[in-house]
């Protein structure tokens, strides 16, 4: 019988052959986790496991990326913990604005097809844009593998996602991601991987944004096959590949020609309705960034929009590059310039917003369009404050505005 | 008397602990004080030890934020009772050895500010006088659990969960 990816690459890693359901003991390949987490790691290492020191460094990556640069005392003390336990312990770190982690991993190949990346951070599952199996985990079960080497995961079921046809102009990998949760809902693949096909001629940018909203479906991981972009840069093991006898749980397809734009509402990813049923809605902030569309593409996307235009005076824009080669990427060209023109504000590479924390905390009265991936009630801010998630194109063509607006009218 | 806090679907983390009130943001020792301070500020004032919250689908969608069960297991709910749980909380919850149980049927019969007394051992939940049996755990879960957490449980056993000696 044939196996789905994640089933490969689960056999791989346990050394013999594994199905759905069962539970594996397994060195992942790499251990990630970020400045909110990694003080707490630390402490829990060295109060439960009385531990100063890791199993195997190599595994480990640290990205400072959350609070970045630091906005308070404690989130400076916080990362110099981060820093002096790298240095003593001889672990890969990324410091201050070298970017988001599920960006950076993908960017420096720490990240390949047919590993096991761990990450003390729920949108993990980016890793999947290039075949990896990429999943969430909380501290404690970092401080394991930090201390054992090891952990032990339940091998999932996969549902398929069967994407066919091309996007049509205006509609992006977002707007993909949103339908899918508006048609599975926030919950739908809860404990599962999905793996998503048709999208042989998709570029690496847009699988991660597919691959990091994954979770906002519930589930463990969601792979893009290697393919196209991803077999340009990347080598994939010969056992890792689309098995056709491979048994999905349940396939569900979407046709790209029927899609237009979506937008989700306040305050679950999942309520998500088409575009028009919003237009002329204000909006007081615009936030272009995150691990989901903060890259050059999504910057590109939105510059097409903004050439030679200034955003409302009732708007602020906020430009958040995914990472340091991101924002080189869009200074190369005369992407970011066209940016800044229309009157974005350009802030260090980072998570940036996304979390409310700095750079654009959200206030009581505030609406912001957000190309994030999350719009709980107050993760940017006040709890009254108001997130919709849309694609660049969207963000762009409303800032022009100061309302909900659709890219295709311009 | 212990009482009931009742919930609806898709509880995300962000309303468990807003990212703002992390402990990477304010002291670890404060985190149990912002316990759904937003989303739920009767909750975050009021609760008792050994109360209990019972919830619809997806409780504890969002975020891998291990803080979230943190600050409900230092506030000592004594137990979560849904239809469902995301994947990364109740991971996380198991590992800190907090109990979650998944009862749909129960938590349909369940209403906040219900009184309840819970037996945990004996699987017994008692609200306003009529006597509920609790669905058993996994052995899986249910060793976890009991151990105290993953790292008791490591420490108690040499091996990790699922993991054989001789592996």
């Amino acid at each position: 019988m044939g196996q789905t990816l994640s089933e490969q690459i689960f056999s791989n890693a346990a050394g013999r052959t594994v199905s759905p359901g069962e539970i594996v003991v397994i060195r992942p390949d790499v251990v990630m986790s970020h400045d909110s987490l990694t003080p707490g790691i630390i402490r829990i290492l060295a109060d439960q496991f009385g531990q100063t020191s890791v199993y195997d460094p190599d595994q480990l990556v640290f990205v400072i990326d959350h609070v970045a640069p630091a906005s308070t005392v404690g989130t400076a003390d916080a990362q110099y913990i981060v820093r002096a336990f790298a240095r003593q312990n001889h672990i890969r770190l990324f410091d201050v604005g070298r970017g988001i982690c599920h960006q950076v991993l993908v960017e420096e190949k720490i990240a390949r097809p047919g590993t096991i990346v761990l990450g003390a951070d729920s949108h993990s599952t980016s890793y999947g844009s290039v075949g990896a199996f990429g999943t969430g985990m909380g501290s404690t079960d970092v401080a394991v593998v930090w201390a054992t080497g090891k952990t032990w995961l339940r091998v999932p079921e996969t549902l398929r996602i069967l994407v066919h046809g091309r996007f049509q102009p205006g509609v992006t990998a977002k707007d993909l991601a949103l339908k899918i949760g508006r048609q599975i809902t926030i919950s739908g693949a809860t404990y599962m991987a999905i793996e998503y096909h048709g999208l042989e001629w998709l570029s690496l940018p847009g699988r991660q944004t597919l691959a990091s909203m994954a979770v906002e479906l519930g589930a463990k991981a969601g792979l893009v096959p290697p393919s196209g972009d991803v077999l340009d840069r990347f080598d994939v093991p010969d056992w890792l590949y689309v098995n056709p006898q491979a048994q999905y749980s349940r396939t569900i397809e979407f046709d790209l020609a029927e899609l237009g734009p979506q937008i989700a509402l306040p305050h679950a990813v999942d309520q998500v309705v088409d575009l028009s049923e919003l237009y002329g809605t204000s909006i007081s902030q615009v936030f272009l960034g995150t691990c989901t569309n903060g890259r050059y593409e999504d910057f590109k996307e939105a510059a097409v929009i903004l050439h030679g235009k200034k955003v409302s005076e009732n708007v602020r824009m906020i430009i958040t590059p995914a990472s340091q080669k991101e924002l080189l990427r869009a200074m190369a060209d005369d992407t970011l310039t066209t940016l800044i023109n229309a009157g974005a504000v350009l802030t260090s590479p980072g998570c940036g917003t996304c979390m409310g924390r700095h750079q654009g905390t959200l206030g009581q009265n505030d609406v912001c369009l957000s190309t994030g991936n999350r719009n709980f009630r107050g993760r940017m801010g006040h709890p009254d404050s108001k997130i919709y998630l849309v694609s660049p194109a969207v963000a762009a063509a409303s800032a022009l505005s100061g309302s909900i607006s659709d890219p295709r009218a311009l | 008397m212990t009482r009931i806090w009742k919930f609806g679907s898709d509880v995300d983390t962000d309303q468990i602990v807003p990212g703002r009130y992390a402990p990477y943001m304010r002291p670890v020792e404060d985190v149990g004080t912002a316990a759904f301070i937003e989303a739920h500020p009767e909750f975050n004032k009021n609760a008792c030890p050994g109360d209990i919250i019972v919830a619809g689908e997806n409780f504890g969608c969002g975020s891998s934020r291990e803080y979230a069960v943190l600050a409900l297991k230092n506030r000592a709910v004594a137990v979560i009772i849904a239809h469902s749980f995301a994947r990364i909380f109740y991971r996380n919850a198991v590992n800190l050895g907090m109990a979650l149980i998944e009862a749909p049927d129960l938590v349909d019969n369940l209403q906040d500010g219900d009184d309840c007394q819970l037996d945990l051992p004996s699987g017994r939940l008692t609200v306003n006088g009529q006597i509920f049996d609790l669905p058993v755990f996994s052995p899986f879960t249910e060793a976890i659990v009991t151990a105290g957490g993953v790292i008791p449980y490591i420490q108690k056993f040499g091996v990790l969960p699922g993991e054989k000696p001789e592996d």
